[in-house]
């Protein structure tokens, strides 16, 4: 069990910034807080071992523990407002598309209170038909049930009415699909003896129902899984042809006094705001982030992008496990000071028996680089893979590893203990894709110490903690750099790293979004220098959200090797409106940016490069300072014990490759269990594997660029993990120095 | 699916002396009926000291459920492959294998 744990506000601050700290303790009454600096992750003893740089600060003291709950499950909420307070007939509607029908009672609309058991609820019950349930506010309810179990992944039309003057209930259950010898309709009309209580002080809930107010959020039970498309909700009893006269378009004059709310989600599609188009303005808001830019119930399949007919996706998905801000009060709070070197730190929090440690990014001074080396943290990388439970929830995890996965007991945590959120790596409760990733929440899997199922035999790390093993060597080798994250990138383009003469990435710096992308790829133009010591970098398109903090959307749009595949009709970002999937889809393979692109993978054992010929030309000379003729690359290390391995990368001339590039290295000798990458596969044929399969390599090349600038990249995840072999004398620490080195040097290539 | 057929059996000393790397297209037909098994049931490691210890344990196959520990404590990644392989031939192939 996980004693302590918590997350920050930022993930990067300049000094003279400050920074807020969220902690959560199981039981301790208190713990202690210290700043670190966070040099080298890796426990394993085979390597250099943990290190960690303590820095003082006035964050360092004792503090009081406290549980902070985790509340996940997405919903809207319309605030409360006179008119639902002063209903009596009334009649609430909406296309569904449910994808849990089985799991048990969930509310689609509602305004309930839960404490008082007063107002209503049209919902699944415990078999998956629709439901009405009436309470009175003083312990009596009822409910008036379809009997029909509805189908999952169908369009319904459900409704209710209520009539105040003599309790006859009409339910609706309409499925858009009929099957013959299935027939899950329902039309029926009872009379109910419990009156509903309207003046019951709760907001108008869509996919879940109100159960009270803590520190000023509203919570919310009985979450619903599936879509919803424009409900609405009238103040008298609406006939069956009223009900279809409000399913799309504008509604006619007849009904204009008794509509109440009428929310048309294909409006304001990229914030969390929800429009009643009806004049009076119910306007509410999405809590916990439920999927929007999803295809409605009259989505014909002529066109693929909201944009164009935004009309046609006016549902949003939700989930009983979306979760966006974990809400927490702020325990502490760090004003980075002048003069605190810049890197990769972490809040270190700790009770008797646990830890956790909060990373964070202190950059220079804004607009002052105190290197000519940028490190940029990889932080959307870090949130697309947050808290990802693959290892206990894919079954081809062991396929992957050809290894018995071996978890963390932070992967057991979190496994058991579904509320801290998924990675887009994941798949949701009703097996949807999680397309949304956020970071204010505790990630578990970002942490120093922490190993990874995914990241090969050895030290077995992944993401964060495998790019200590740079962070590590530059400090080994008195390299000075500056770092800042993927977020500073984003927000601040171009002019965040134009300070700078050497930009070095991470092992696997896979999340792209378009100004990130736009701002290395000005940095290539001013004759900036880019070593990328990583694999399969430059992959999927991103979207920041506009204007919430600390959350990526990820469309795992047609192509690339994917956790879970879009929905037709769902690539664009709801976000932006952008495409999303492969930056190589979108033309933009990452030979264009670095010169080698995903090729191949496995996650057992990596290998060794070859040199080849082209290794030879005067040009590189100065890469190859130290290395025999004939000396096998990287033929050690601490992730899976070759600097060739996990992810793969090769050279391609038409996949953007520069015609002047030197493919100096090659790998070789790979184990069966690495396969070439699906977007290269387009008729499946056997030799596919390493060892029979010339695309399962990993490259590394060298080029000039028309600035004087120039990219050098070894196309593999686990590079970094030899670079301290041998305390740091080997032929991958060697060649990486030697390429730094020339590439710090201002004279233009 | 794939059945063990009688030959597979001179594949089994293979994989005693290389439970994880290269293998022969024979035995990564094995490993690949061995390792693809459905969650509910699936053994894992709980690493339970860092770089020294591994717990083996089966997955419930369903999300929030328990992940049962067993007693089986393993000093290497190796001896815990050699374990789940012979549990798994036993299984599969309907034969207990020796140490
Ligand atoms: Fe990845």
């Amino acid at each position: 069990m996980k004693q302590i744990m918590g997350y920050s506000d930022k993930i990067s601050v300049c000094p003279s910034e400050t920074i807020r700290f969220m902690v959560s303790c199981e039981k301790a009454s208190n713990y202690k807080a210290r700043l670190v600096r966070i040099i080298h992750g890796d426990t394993n003893p085979e390597g250099p071992g943990y290190k960690e740089r303590a820095v003082k600060s006035d964050l360092e003291g004792t503090y009081k523990g406290r549980k902070q709950a985790i509340c996940p499950g997405s919903c809207i909420v319309i605030p409360n407002h006179r008119a639902f307070e002063q209903l009596g007939s009334f009649s609430v509607q909406a296309m569904v598309w449910p994808t849990t029908p089985e799991k048990g009672r969930q509310s689609i609309l509602s305004r309930w209170n839960a404490k008082s058991g007063a107002g209503f609820i049209l919902g699944l019950d415990d078999q998956g038909g629709l439901v009405l349930t009436l309470g009175d506010g003083t312990g009596a309810s009822e409910d008036v049930r379809t009997g029909k179990v509805m189908l999952a992944r169908e369009w319904y039309f459900v409704a209710a009415s209520y009539n105040a003057a003599n309790g006859e209930v009409c339910l609706y259950q309409d499925p858009l699909v009929a099957y013959a010898k299935v027939d899950t309709s329902a039309e029926l009309r009872r009379t109910a003896k419990v009156r509903p209580r309207h003046a019951n002080g709760a907001p108008f809930v869509v996919a879940a129902h109100y159960a009270q107010t803590s520190n000023g959020r509203a919570r919310t039970d009985g979450h619903y899984n599936g879509k919803i498309d424009r409900p609405s909700l009238a103040d008298r009893v609406l006939s069956r042809l009223e009900m279809e006269q409000l399913r799309g378009g504008d509604p006619p004059h007849s009904l204009s006094s008794a509509i109440v709310g009428l929310w048309d989600f294909s409006k304001q599609i990229t914030t969390e705001q929800i429009i009643d188009v009806s004049p009076n303005r119910h306007h509410g808001e999405t809590l916990n982030l439920p999927a929007r830019a999803m295809t409605g119930w009259n989505w014909t399949g002529e066109e693929m992008c909201w944009r164009h007919k935004p009309e046609q996706y006016g549902a949003i998905h939700f989930h009983d496990d979306d979760l966006y801000d974990a809400g927490w009060e702020a325990d502490f709070a760090f004003t980075a000071p002048a003069g605190l070197q810049s890197g990769l730190y972490a809040a270190h929090v700790a009770t008797e028996d646990d830890e956790d440690f909060i990373p964070f990014v202190i950059r220079p001074e804004r607009g002052k680089a105190t290197s000519k080396l940028v490190f940029v943290v990889p932080t959307a990388s870090y949130m697309a893979y947050a808290n990802e439970h693959m290892a206990t929830d894919a079954a081809l995890a062991e396929l992957l590893t050809g290894s018995v996965v071996a978890l963390q007991p932070v992967d057991v945590f979190l496994h058991e203990h579904r509320e801290y959120g998924y990675s887009c790596y994941d798949t949701h409760s009703d097996g949807s894709g999680v397309c949304y990733s956020s970071r204010l929440r505790p990630i578990l899997t970002m942490r120093p110490k922490y190993q990874s199922w995914l990241g090969g035999k050895g030290s077995s790390l992944w993401q964060m903690n495998a790019d200590t093993h740079i962070i590590d060597w530059l400090e080994a080798m008195k390299f000075d750099y500056d770092c800042i994250t993927d977020e500073d990138l984003h927000a601040e383009g171009y002019e965040a790293i134009a300070p700078y003469r050497v930009f070095m990435t991470s092992t696997h710096h896979e999340y792209w979004s378009k100004q990130m992308w736009d701002a290395l790829d000005a940095f290539k133009k001013a004759g900036g220098r880019l070593i990328y010591t990583g694999g399969n970098a430059w992959y999927w398109r991103i979207a920041y959200h506009p204007t919430k903090p600390g959350v990526i959307e990820v469309r795992r749009a047609e192509g690339g090797i994917r956790a879970w595949a879009a929905e037709p009709g769902e690539y664009y970002h709801s976000f932006t409106g952008e495409h999303g999937g492969l930056w190589r889809r979108q033309g933009l393979a990452p030979q264009k940016m670095a010169g080698v692109g995903f090729s191949a993978q496995g996650f057992d054992l990596s290998s060794y490069y070859r040199r080849t010929k082209e290794s030879f030309d005067s040009r590189v000379n100065f890469i190859f300072e130290g290395v025999d003729k004939d000396e096998l690359i990287g033929n050690f290390g601490l992730i899976g014990g070759g600097a060739a391995g996990l992810e793969l990368d090769r050279a391609d001339r038409l996949l953007g490759t520069p015609p002047n590039a030197l493919v100096l290295a090659s790998s070789e000798n790979h184990t069966p269990i690495y396969m070439v990458v699906l977007e290269e596969i387009l008729i499946n044929a056997p030799g596919l594997c390493g060892g029979e399969n010339d695309l399962v390599r990993a490259d590394i090349v060298f080029y000039e660029t028309p600035s004087g600038g120039a990219v050098f990249a070894t196309g593999s995840i686990a590079w970094a993990g030899s670079l301290s072999h041998h305390n740091y004398d080997n032929d991958v620490s060697r060649i990486t120095s030697n390429v730094l080195r020339r590439f710090l040097d201002e004279r233009p290539f | 699916m794939y059945q063990i057929r009688p030959e597979d059996k001179a594949y089994v000393e293979e994989f005693k002396k290389t439970p994880i790397g290269h293998h022969s297209p024979n035995l990564q037909r094995i490993l690949n009926l061995f390792r693809g098994e459905p969650m509910a049931g699936k053994y894992v490691l709980i690493c339970t000291r860092p770089h020294r210890e591994w717990t083996l344990a089966v997955l419930p196959g369903a999300r929030g459920e328990r992940i049962r520990m067993t007693e089986e404590v393993f000093q290497s990644i190796e001896q815990a492959e050699w374990y789940v392989f012979k549990q798994r031939w036993a299984k599969y192939a309907g034969e207990n294998l020796g140490d």
